[in-house]
């Protein structure tokens, strides 16, 4: 559980702490409730970043709460401005938006077990598929409290996102130059701060440090919002590569048998 | 219109991988390899956005104002603080140097 879901770990463990005081697995409906709207509401404050990072890069404010409304992932959302600001072309945006949404099979993956919900209700329910939902669902004891949690938080932190991205967008608009007021360093702020927790083991680390070197050396050379998903394959190049050591030092104790 | 295909393309593809995980039959997805290269991917695709949008004013480096708000975020994020304010912090100190300095 920790290990998957990284981005909020801290809430995850804070919701599994709330839990202990409960008896036998079972758990009052209003403490889920408590635990979502915790989340729900804090995160869905963060629209606001978004709202004014959106404006700043150019978008309009139909466009930007286009993108809370269907979009609704924060870090692809803010990816994607980030990379249309750049001057990235539109396919090339997109695809490392999308990339960064690809966890959210993986939490679904996860919640379908839990929530088993009858195959019509599905696709509703898939918007919400996002870490802070799943953190949230995947921390409670019972499906009854697994609904529950998905439910109020998604609600609560769709509700939340889509407001305060209009209001940032707006706020932003209003101010005029967002630069002056330091407003773009928002963007790369939030993608330092989702990041964090995702660095824990050696193998994290040589990630992250290769895709920044890939992402800014390449910048001068390729074009707009292509370095980034050159850097992407720091992935599946460092994975490659500890799999090649894994299988060679496999041999070596093979042949020491020998 | 090239900022609406680019917000058409990704309100796509984004709801159809959550609807992906909702849908597919258990242990589809599920390979060692593939899972991890799912938990890798943001790492990549974070720290490279982290680094380009601190240090790239379109296709040319640059250290500014940014750089020293990324460093307060970053100080901030050591104390567990909530989102908002490492962002806000970090937004505050690019503010303030670009103040100082202009």
């Amino acid at each position: 559980m920790r290990a998957r879901f990284p981005i909020v770990r801290g809430v995850a463990e804070q919701t599994a702490s709330a839990e202990t005081s409960g008896n036998s697995g079972e758990k009052p409906d209003a403490a889920v409730v408590r635990d979502a709207l915790g989340v729900g509401v804090a995160v869905g404050l963060s629209g606001f970043a978004f709202g004014v990072t959106s404006a700043g890069s150019g978008l309009t404010l139909l466009q930007t709460c286009a993108l809370s409304l269907l979009v609704f992932t924060g870090a692809s959302q803010f990816a994607l401005v980030g990379a249309l600001a750049a001057g990235g072309n539109p396919f090339t945006a997109a695809a490392g938006a999308f990339f960064l949404g690809v966890r959210n099979a993986f939490y679904g993956l996860r919640l379908s077990q839990l929530l088993a919900l009858p195959r019509a209700v599905r696709p509703f329910a898939a918007q919400w598929v996002i870490d802070e939902t799943a953190a949230v669902a995947l921390a409670q004891p019972t499906r009854r409290a697994v609904r529950v949690g998905f439910a109020v938080t998604g609600l609560s932190l769709y509700a939340l996102w889509n407001l305060t991205t209009l209001l940032g967008a707006v706020g932003a608009e209003a101010i005029g130059d967002t630069e002056a007021w330091g407003l773009d360093a928002a963007g790369p702020a939030v993608f330092l701060a989702l990041l964090a927790p995702m660095l824990r083991s050696a193998i994290d680390r040589v990630v992250a440090g290769l895709a920044v070197v890939l992402g800014l050396g390449l910048l001068p050379v390729l074009p707009a919002g292509v370095p980034v998903l050159v850097a992407a394959l720091a992935a599946p190049v460092v994975l490659w590569a500890q799999g090649r050591r894994g299988a060679a030092a496999d041999d070596d104790v093979r042949g020491t048998e020998r | 219109m090239n900022i609406w295909i680019a917000i058409g393309v990704t309100a796509v593809g984004c709801y159809a991988v959550k609807l992906i995980g909702l849908l597919v039959p258990e242990g589809v997805l599920e390979r060692p390899f593939v899972r991890r290269l799912s938990a890798l991917l943001p790492v990549a695709l974070l720290a490279a956005l982290t680094a380009q949008q601190t240090f790239a004013d379109g296709r040319a480096l640059v250290l500014d104002a940014k750089a020293a708000g990324l460093a307060a975020a970053a100080l901030v994020l050591m104390t567990r603080a909530p989102f908002l304010i490492v962002v806000g912090a970090a937004v505050v100190v690019t503010a303030g140097v670009r103040a100082m300095a202009g």
